[in-house]
């Protein structure tokens, strides 16, 4: 079970083949991996985006996103997870967040991971700024899945 | 009672400060900490408040040497 918080742009395929090959001790284990990939978009509410800044609060936000793994882990039994998250300045097509998780089935790879985002989303303490051609502006709340 | 209080994101810019340390017999809960905290604003309705990095409601009893954050909905993902 591993979170981390990145300051500089990342490769989530990239990532998901580094962890596979180095830390995920599951070989021959598991039969499914779910993952999902939020990245940036270059518009939002009907404007041009053209970069945006991601806050956390540090130490809150490791230990819930550390949290909601473990309970994730424990209530579907799964294998492993990864969630990998930016901060800092990001351009429109950069990875913001990587969530992965491998279980024996599809049923608990899928569903554990729409739920590890969905809780990531709803409670984990990130806040983004966008910046368009009409200056900056928070986001005052996520679109609901 | 010694409290750190921390301010994050639109409600940091609102309030004008990230940070600030308070010392006070008089606060007993979160809404006493932000009264101390932030003098000219009521607090949004919609505020988030963590005590020593885990959520709480607003009417929640602090301790000496607690860290209170407030902060907006989260928009990360």
């Amino acid at each position: 079970m591993t979170v981390e918080i990145r300051k500089t742009s990342f490769d989530a395929f990239d990532e998901l083949r580094c962890y596979q090959q180095d830390t995920l001790k599951a070989a021959g284990k598991y039969g499914a991996t779910s993952i999902f990939i939020g990245s940036m978009r270059d518009f939002n509410e009907g404007d041009n985006v053209q970069s945006m800044t991601l806050e956390y609060y540090p130490g809150m936000t490791e230990q819930y996103l550390e949290k909601i793994s473990a309970d994730a882990v424990k209530r579907w039994g799964l294998l492993d997870s990864l969630i990998i998250h930016r901060v800092g300045t990001v351009k429109p097509d950069d990875a913001i967040v990587l969530v992965a998780v491998w279980s024996a089935h599809r049923a608990a790879a899928f569903e554990a991971s729409r739920h590890l985002m969905e809780e990531l989303k709803s409670r984990a303490p990130f806040w983004k700024k966008e910046t368009g051609s009409d200056g900056d502006r928070w986001i005052e709340k996520n679109s609901p899945g | 009672m010694s409290i750190e209080v921390k301010f994050f994101a639109s409600l940091r810019e609102h309030v004008g400060m990230a940070q600030c340390s308070l010392s006070s017999a008089e606060i007993k809960n979160v809404s006493d900490v932000w009264q101390a905290a932030v003098t000219d604003f009521v607090m949004p309705e919609n505020t988030l408040v963590a005590i020593n990095m885990e959520y709480v409601a607003n009417t929640q009893p602090v301790e000496d040497g607690d860290e209170v954050a407030f902060f907006p909905p989260v928009t990360g993902g």
